[in-house]
């Protein structure tokens, strides 16, 4: 929570004039009593019309000030508010964007999402009244009290007594659904995941006929919820009449003492009027005050959540990327070399990669070939340092990749995934995420390239044609088209199509696969594959199996020494 | 937009008041605790003041009544304190019990939507309707409650009390009050479309905060951090201002309102002050702090109410959003006598078929094709020539626009959703599996499965050679969207759970596109046993699977240009023979 305060340092004026003109505007507030005890005391004792007129007169006045002080108040609250929101949410997700695929792993997708929204909106309006009520309130609180030592030092000790008497109750019920509020937070996020997923897999659910189920497990999720909240709910029911029955208490005490005082003569008839009134006046701002408390106690367990987000550091981390020690690259050094790499991922008994040692040319094709789960894409998110190697290291010309910034090496490196993910916006803006000013004519060379000419030209609007959200308007074959020409948009030194040709048909497959060869400055290629007939003419094969390197050579020098390769290749071509 | 603002709003009230009906016996009780609370807690002041007009001078003070009266307050207060606490329960239980009605309706609503309305829309807005937008409602409507309907009680209470013991002060209370409540009103009116810009910028935001962190990686793969980055900062800005805009002027409400009170209770006292001192006994000075009191209780609901006013308006706009989506149409309901698909032996016939996505782009068009019992159908094309769009057809995931489709002679929109899926088996080329354990996932589409089956269907895929690896086996739980499995492995795992239900129909999308060839082969053979005697709509990528089919249908820009066997395509040296040939000039 301290972290996330840090974000309203650029606010400190509007943080301290906020309440500056909140307590201002209490303080008015405060001299009312006295005027109206005043009133009573002097007007209407001696008759003085004049003097009654004029106090009114004041009252006006102190009411007008107040208004004014408090509209100000207001303004810079919200500022701050709205600033503070603005500034969290930005670091949020600039924090997230640090996270290594390790950490987008551990947290998972739903959870970032509702930080990201509604645990910050709720910190945003926590700020909001904070700054507004919270040193209001407890100064009006003080301040009647010291009004009260002002009139009657007697009477005022009853005030000395009830105040931590109800602070401890606020403080004590506060205490105690803190925890709670929580507990319905992380029950909100159930109910969240479900919708999600819902709407996700809402293909597979009505395949299997599953949606009355799923609307149980949705209301499952959703009782718990209710019936949690309304726990929490009736705890804290409890704090306005108990403080209210404190309160009043006191006023009992405090009028018999005054009648006492009055009784023999060290107390007026309008001094106890005053007194009376300042202890309504705290339980006004003491029922405002358990009201904001229920806001901090969400806004706080909110803000909590955050922070543990932002606390999350990077496994890699800026700062510890690149501009270390300088070491030029070596350009006779091989493009790429594995020295004894071993990786196991976070949490992960086993290594999913072990000993994997291998180096590759510039300008030469990689076929990676292996079962499913033999860690294909294990080995080449090892290249752009999507993870980290736990053993041995990856080399890009001599250099190890830890010792790349990560924008520099990432440059170096396209990237096709298995899951063609397009983003809302244009084709062409689509595209340029890979280069950020490439011209047409770039464009439709990686286009011609990635065999993707046709989706766009079918389109209308071509390059600006639109594309929506997850590239839904495209199929999966055109979006892994697209995907490809993406990558190829910047020209990278070293290419990895992660069995990114997957919905692509033979004919297709084998087109791009040519184009690749045939491309302007021979990139090196990593071609992750199922099938034997997309590798076979690379220059090497790496076969995997369990994580381990089963072979390593050409198609033909495999088909005789690679007992694994062999089979894979059989199992292809024994049908045709 | 304003026009519509107010003209949807009192609908939006309505159909909330429509929901709350379901609990108005807590809402009676509610109704009751609320007057009870503010009666004694009106009669108070009253009391003190009786007490006040005892305590009058030196030796003036009568201590036997004093302590009758305190005792009794002690009593009051007592009394106001339960039904207060009892009020603030029955709010709080319509208010969760409110929300989680609208939310399993909204819910229950996504159940139902067309496809076409879920794939049309982003899901983190949909997400962000049935999560942050009730939550919003739900804040709205628990301070209605807890505020609005003890403001109102109090506000007539007090006028009662107060016309009871004088009249003439009271009409200067009420002559000033309602300037209050204009105030409130003015700003409120100004804010609704604040609010909504602010409710719709949040919208927007969520919708890129969505994209962007489920798609991290890709991100970071082309270093965009810092774009999208800039991307967000530029909403984050316009939500800023409009965050502040909405936060400002309605926060307006509640100064504007005290200050109106400070006006009244000065007219009390100017007013009070003159009479007490021209009559003696026709207005005390224990009635005027009793008057000043209720100044302060009187004028106070009116800056609650105004507040609530301002989260209300926030409210309903949230409120709006969600009732849009629960009043979606949904897809065409089944009529009550619908028929169950029975005894379906694999009988398809697809008759003069018309369907596009959008009127404006034919997709298929008059389109005809029997199958068989114990057919492959083969769907092959290039890539993007819209296969799946048969498959979305086939399940009724999307409705033909003109012609027909029957299985076992009847027409598919005359049976009921759920016989009709439960006849096919699909494997889609998007793997998705839900949150659980492994085992769940199995058993979505037999519940009741055994142990054995479970085991078998696995081994048959052969998932469970990976699945006894994993920490907790078949219990081991996944995350969303299969969490830590590969691609690969999720497959298996989609193909084990139709392998567990074998329907008598497959549709099989790309199925194996993700899993290694020597695992595939097997799982081919496990797929032929599964097909044989089981009609089979395959989109199919492997020669040796097109070359088995009974049926090929060649798509090509979502059209099928050519249809018959393989060796019918061959001879006929059309796109098909095209496609074919290329596959060796590799």
């Amino acid at each position: 929570m301290k972290k996330l305060l840090a974000y309203l340092k650029n606010y400190k004026k509007e943080c301290v004039l906020a309440p500056l003109f909140k307590m201002l505007e209490a303080t008015f507030e405060l001299i009312v009593p006295l005027a109206v005890s005043a009133v009573i005391d002097v007007g209407i004792a001696e008759q003085d019309r004049n003097f009654i007129w004029k106090m009114s007169l004041l009252m006006v006045a102190l009411g007008l000030i107040g208004l004014l002080c408090s509209v100000t108040a207001q303004y810079f609250a919200a500022k701050a508010a709205a600033g503070f929101g603005t500034g969290v949410r930005h670091a949020l997700f600039a924090h997230i964007q640090t996270f290594s695929f390790s950490e987008i792993d551990r947290a998972g997708t739903a959870t970032l999402i509702t930080r990201m929204t509604s645990d910050i909106n709720q910190v945003q309006s926590g700020v909001n009244m904070v700054l507004r009520l919270f040193l209001r309130s407890p100064f009006i609180v003080f301040g009647a009290m010291v009004m009260a030592f002002t009139i009657d030092v007697k009477a005022a000790l009853i005030f000395a007594v009830t105040i931590p008497l109800l602070s401890l109750v606020v403080f004590g019920i506060m205490a105690v659904s803190i925890p709670l509020y929580r507990k319905v937070q992380e029950r909100l996020d159930k109910v969240l995941g479900i919708t999600r997923e819902n709407l996700t897999g809402a293909r597979v659910i009505r395949a299997f006929h599953k949606e009355e189920e799923e609307k149980r497990r949705f209301e499952e999720g959703l009782e718990s919820l209710t019936s949690m909240q309304n726990y929490v709910g009736k705890i804290s029911a409890f704090l306005n009449p108990l403080t209210f029955i404190m309160i009043n208490a006191a006023t009992i005490v405090l009028l018999y003492t005054g009648a006492v005082q009055v009784n023999i003569g060290s107390l007026t008839q309008g001094e106890v009027v005053a007194l009376v009134n300042y202890m309504s006046q705290i339980l006004v701002e003491l029922i405002k005050l358990a009201n904001l408390i229920i806001t901090i106690t969400k806004a706080a367990a909110c803000g909590k959540r955050i922070s543990s987000i932002l606390e999350m550091k990077s496994s890699m981390p800026a700062e510890q990327t690149g501009g270390k020690a300088f070491q030029p690259v070596n350009r006779r050094s091989p493009m790429v070399q594995f020295s004894h790499v071993g990786m196991a991922y976070q949490g992960a008994g086993a290594e999913s990669l072990s000993d994997i040692d291998f180096s590759v040319e510039k300008g030469e094709t990689v076929g990676v070939i292996g079962g499913t789960g033999s860690g294909k894409t294990t080995l080449v998110h090892l290249i752009p340092r999507f993870y980290d190697a736990t053993a041995g290291e990856v080399l890009i010309q001599g250099k190890n990749v830890k010792e790349f910034s990560l924008e520099e090496l990432r440059q170096k490196v396209g990237i096709v995934m298995q899951k063609a993910v397009l983003f809302q916006g244009t084709i062409r803006e689509n595209l340029c995420w890979g280069k950020a000013d490439a011209t047409d004519q770039e464009l439709f060379q990686a286009l011609d390239t990635a065999q993707a000419r046709e989706v766009v030209e079918g389109k209308e609007g071509k390059l600006d044609a639109p594309v929506e959200q997850g590239g839904k308007n495209f199929s999966g074959g055109q979006r892994q088209r697209l995907t490809i020409a993406r990558a190829l948009v910047r020209k990278p030194e070293i290419l990895i199509l992660d069995d990114s040709a997957s919905a692509l048909d033979y004919a297709t497959d084998a087109r791009l696969r040519k184009a690749i060869r045939e491309m302007e400055g021979t990139p090196t290629v990593f071609i992750v594959s199922q099938r034997t007939s997309s590798i076979q003419h690379a220059d090497k094969i790496i076969v995997l199996d369990d994580g381990e390197i089963a072979g390593m050579g050409t198609h033909e020098e495999l088909l005789q020494h690679c007992q694994v390769y062999q089979e894979i290749h059989e199992s292809q071509f024994k049908n045709q | 937009m304003k026009k519509n603002d107010k003209k949807y709003q009192p609908e939006t009230l309505k159909k909330v008041l429509s929901y709350i009906q379901a609990y108005r016996i807590y809402l009676a009780l509610s109704l009751i605790f609320a007057v009870v609370t503010v009666a004694s807690t009106l009669y108070i002041p009253v009391l003190t003041g009786q007490v006040i007009d005892h305590v009058i001078a030196p030796g003036q003070v009568e201590f036997p009544v004093i302590t009758e009266l305190l005792v009794r307050m002690a009593v009051v207060i007592l009394l106001a304190a339960l039904a207060q606490w009892l009020m603030n329960v029955c709010n709080n239980k319509i208010t969760y019990e409110v929300v989680r009605d609208v939310r399993r309706e909204a819910f229950a609503r996504l159940e139902i939507l067309p496809l076409k309305y879920i794939d049309g829309h982003s899901h983190g807005e949909l997400v962000s309707r049935v999560i942050a937008d009730v939550d919003q409602f739900a804040d709205g409507l628990l301070m209605g409650f807890s505020q609005l309907f003890t403001g109102v009680v109090t506000i007539l209470g007090t006028l009662l009390f107060m016309i009871s013991i004088n009249f003439k002060i009271t009409l200067v209370v009420v002559l000033v009050t309602p300037v209050s409540l204009f105030v409130a009103a003015f700003i409120a009116r100004r804010t609704f479309s604040m609010f909504m810009l602010q409710s719709s910028t949040r919208g927007e935001q969520t919708a890129l905060i969505n994209e962007m962190i489920e798609n991290q990686k890709v991100v970071q793969a082309f270093s965009k951090e810092e774009d999208v980055l800039e991307k967000f900062d530029e909403i984050n800005r316009r939500l800023e201002q409009a965050s502040l805009n909405a936060t400002f002027f309605s926060s307006l409400t509640n100064p504007g309102t005290r200050f109106v009170n400070s006006l009244v209770y000065t007219g009390v006292t100017l007013v009070g002050a003159l009479f007490a001192m021209a009559g003696g006994a026709a207005f005390t000075v224990g009635q005027l702090s009793c008057f000043l009191s209720y100044a302060n209780q009187y004028t106070k609901p009116f800056n609650e109410i105004s507040g609530v006013v301002t989260e209300l308006q926030n409210a309903l706009a949230c409120a709006e959003r969600i009732f849009a989506l629960i009043e979606e149409e949904p897809q065409i309901a089944e009529p009550q006598n619908v028929k169950k698909l029975t005894d379906v032996k694999g009988n398809v016939e697809l008759s003069h078929v018309c369907f596009s996505y959008v009127p404006e782009r034919k997709l298929i068009e008059d389109f005809n094709l029997k199958v068989k019992p114990g057919e492959r159908v083969a769907i092959v094309g290039p890539t993007g020539c819209g296969k799946t769009t048969m498959i979305n057809l086939l399940m009724r995931f999307y409705d033909v626009d003109s012609g027909s489709i029957e299985v076992e002679g009847t027409d598919i929109r005359d049976v009921t959703r759920k016989s009709l899926r439960e006849s096919y088996g699909m494997v889609l080329q998007e793997t998705w599996l839900k949150a659980g354990t492994i085992r769940e996932n199995l058993i979505m589409g037999k519940p009741d499965a055994s142990e054995e089956e479970i085991l078998t269907a696995a081994k048959a895929a052969h998932a469970h050679s990976f699945i006894k690896r994993l920490p907790k086996g078949y219990d081991t739980v996944i995350g969303e969207d299969g969490g830590s499995l590969s691609v690969g492995q999720k497959q298996l795992l989609c193909i084990a759970r139709v392998m567990l239900c074998l329907p008598p129909m497959l549709i099989l999308d790309e199925a194996t596109s993700s899993i290694d060839t020597r695992t595939e082969m097997k799982i081919q053979n496990a797929f032929a046993t599964m097909m044989k005697g089981r009609t089979s709509f395959i989109v199919a990528h492997r020669l040796s699977t097109i070359q088995e089919a009974d049926i090929i249908l060649v798509m090509k820009e979502g059209h099928i240009i050519e249809q018959g066997s393989h060796a019918q395509l061959l001879d006929k040296k059309g796109f098909y023979s095209e496609l074919y040939n290329s596959q060796f000039a590799v």
